[in-house]
């Protein structure tokens, strides 16, 4: 039973994780219909830097704040350099150009940072709390992991119900041209899209690190799992992210416990594809009618 | 009547280049084209050394992978990542079948293209109830998940060790290398005509109209699930088979040699060579050959460390996806075609017939006011 509840608390605290990578995905897929198959890389890269910055004997929340910063900024410039040209064209080509992304960024990090994996600080103690007279699975970093994840939730939601500048957002992507019209500079708010995307990635990699062997391609799972999450969710909303990372989160930890760590990716890739054939449109997507 | 090929529009032109066309009907058309590239093979490896044998092979193991992924991608419309993990499927199985069992090496490679295909059929079915990135990003965990499996259950997969392959034996005194090299470019010479057939079919024209227009193409009669369906199925066969090739060649066959990077290569070789194209795939598999190699000596040259080759290579591969992509979607076959009809109209001009209606171009008639409506 022990064993149960410590598996159900891993894969909260990994969940939220899934959640907020799955939550950039839905950020960008929402302004542009596009799957951003590099932001698991952009994070790596983010936090790589913030692991640099640390090394230069910055302290932890200036680095994990310089990290979101860089996120913020390489997301931006992601949507101005490579993904505007493609305005208008086929939709595989940004899937090809993301993924070309993917491994030029990957490529960078091993040339500068070698293939040693290195370790990654946690902002608390990664050691389980004491609950009556036992000990869970479930550390101060986990709950500052669900808080933060969380925080970043709240704080899209209501960038996106309660401001003006949500509104925009919203009605340039529901609605490039009429938004265009009526004087929403719709350009700037796409690249704002994909640099918010950009942050709740950088987060997504901080909080993995401490937990993986921190290498470049340390965050090509979390990715897929973030992919499963958010078509689980309908990648259309943020809520929908949050429990699909959560229902992702805890699937791969039932099989990773119960049947062995190295099956996790086929788990998440069958409960995807249960996902897809019971659901196609995602539990939290608007019905979307298709026009000739 | 039947059709005689293209019009000719000037019959004083005495140009070859111009006389000479290849049959109308594909299978004979293709066919003349694959022994013709049969004849220089032949000559090209009986010149050369066995090592460079051995990577001639390579490269046409290499063109099978990259021109399933080019029907599926250029002809059909969707993107897979997972083709480098449908080729871990192919080389296990026909490793697995060469370990346990006396068949012939045909039936195992045969056996090889099956399990991939069915595999792709599995895999294919959910992602391609929908339109966009559901199918690259499901095949993307396809790629993760498929090596750890081989991990798990070591004792049946060899483990770290992995399995290991063996070639029938040359028959007289050809040379080992020469002999594989030879079984895999008919093997890809066989693949590229059946594929070349396949798409000026039926089949082929009701993989494009899908591509074109999803709706479209059902209202005129196509099923369109299955029609994708049948184009995954295809490209995972052609991985399987250059998978079994692949375990040939390197004697054994174990998880790190099939990691997510092949998949993403496979899909850098295939733009780069011209989505789309079947003869563009070559150019495509020299690139993924013999990259490695200037990767290392480049990492030399600029002496960094041991490792930083294998993360240049990538960065390249990358580099070539994003470039390609924005400046030149058609790829290095795309530009020679461009290049070849541009030497062909500089060469031939042809003075321009004018439509007597209109005072245009005939080219530039508009199809409301051209006599054939």
């Amino acid at each position: 039973m022990s064993l149960f509840i410590n598996i159900t608390l891993d894969g909260v605290s990994s969940g939220m994780i899934f959640a907020a990578l799955a939550l950039a995905l839905v950020l960008i897929f929402r302004a542009t219909k596009i799957i951003n198959f590099a932001q698991g890389a952009m994070a790596m890269m983010t936090t790589f830097l913030a692991s640099s910055l640390l090394a230069q004997g910055l302290g932890y929340w200036w680095a994990f704040v310089a990290a979101l910063a860089i996120g913020f900024v390489l997301g931006a410039l992601v949507e101005r350099v490579l993904i505007r040209p493609l305005k208008g064209k086929s939709e595989l080509n940004p899937v090809v150009v993301t993924i070309g992304l993917l491994v030029v960024l990957e490529g960078i990090a091993g040339v500068i940072y070698g293939n040693a994996s290195r370790g990654f600080p946690a902002a608390y103690s990664q050691s389980g709390l004491t609950v009556g007279r036992s000990k869970i699975a479930f550390s101060h970093f986990d709950v500052f992991i669900v808080v933060a994840v969380l925080v970043l939730m709240i704080a899209i939601l209501v960038l996106f119900r309660a401001t003006t500048l949500g509104l925009r957002m919203r009605a340039s992507a529901f609605a490039g041209e009429i938004a265009r019209l009526l004087g929403v500079r719709v350009g700037m708010l796409l690249t704002l899209g994909w640099a918010l995307a950009g942050v709740a990635g950088s987060l997504a990699g901080l909080l993995v690190a401490p937990t993986s062997s921190f290498s470049p391609y340390y965050m090509d799972l979390v990715l897929v799992y973030a992919f499963t999450a958010a078509v689980i969710g309908g990648l259309e909303s943020p809520v929908g992210a949050l429990i699909g990372g959560l229902i992702t989160g805890l699937c791969i930890s039932y099989v990773g416990g119960y049947l062995g760590s190295g099956l996790q990716p086929l788990g998440a890739l069958v409960l995807l594809m249960v996902a897809l054939m019971a659901r196609p449109e995602g539990i939290f997507a608007r019905h979307s009618v298709r026009r000739v | 009547m039947r059709q005689q090929g293209p019009p000719r529009h000037s019959l004083d032109n005495t140009s070859w280049l111009r006389r000479f066309r290849l049959p109308t009907q594909p299978l004979l058309r293709h066919l003349i084209l694959a022994l013709c590239g049969a004849g220089i093979l032949y000559l090209v490896t009986s010149s050369l050394s066995p090592y460079n044998d051995y990577e001639i092979g390579e490269i046409a193991l290499y063109v099978i992978a990259l021109a399933g992924l080019s029907l599926l991608t250029g002809m059909n419309g969707q993107i897979s990542l997972g083709n480098g993990a449908f080729m871990a499927v192919g080389a296990y199985t026909m490793a697995l079948l060469m370990t346990h069992t006396q068949m012939n090496f045909i039936v195992e490679l045969l056996a090889a293209i099956g399990a991939a295909a069915a595999m792709g059929l599995v895999i294919g079915i959910p992602a391609t109830r929908l339109k966009g990135p559901y199918l690259a990003g499901m095949t993307l965990l396809f790629a993760l998940a498929l090596p750890p499996i081989a991990d798990k259950w070591s004792t049946t997969f060899g483990g770290d060790q992995g399995l290991t392959t063996t070639v029938p034996n040359a028959p007289g005194n050809i040379n080992p290398e020469e002999w594989l090299a030879w079984i895999q470019i008919i093997g890809a010479l066989i693949t590229l005509v059946l594929l070349a057939n396949l798409i000026q079919s039926r089949f082929g024209r009701s993989f494009r109209a899908v591509r074109d227009d999803e709706i479209a193409a059902s209202v005129a009669g196509i099923h369109v699930g299955r029609t994708k369906v049948l184009a995954f199925v295809i490209s995972a066969g052609c991985a399987g088979l250059a998978g079994g090739f692949l375990g040939l060649s390197t004697g054994v066959v174990n998880t790190g040699e099939f990691p997510l990077t092949l998949s993403i290569q496979l899909l850098a070789a295939m733009v780069l060579g011209g989505t789309g194209s079947l003869m563009g795939m070559w150019w495509g598999a020299v690139l993924l050959v013999y990259l490695s190699q200037w990767s290392t000596s480049l990492s030399g040259y600029f002496n960094l460390g041991s490792g930083a080759s294998a993360y240049l290579a990538t960065i390249i591969f990358g580099v070539v996806l994003i470039v390609v992509m924005i400046a030149a979607p058609t790829g290095i076959q795309g530009g020679l075609r461009w290049t070849w009809r541009r030497i062909l109209g500089l060469l031939f001009r042809q003075p321009a017939v004018i439509h007597p209606a209109s005072g245009l171009p005939d080219d530039r008639v508009p199809i409301y006011q051209s006599d054939e409506r």
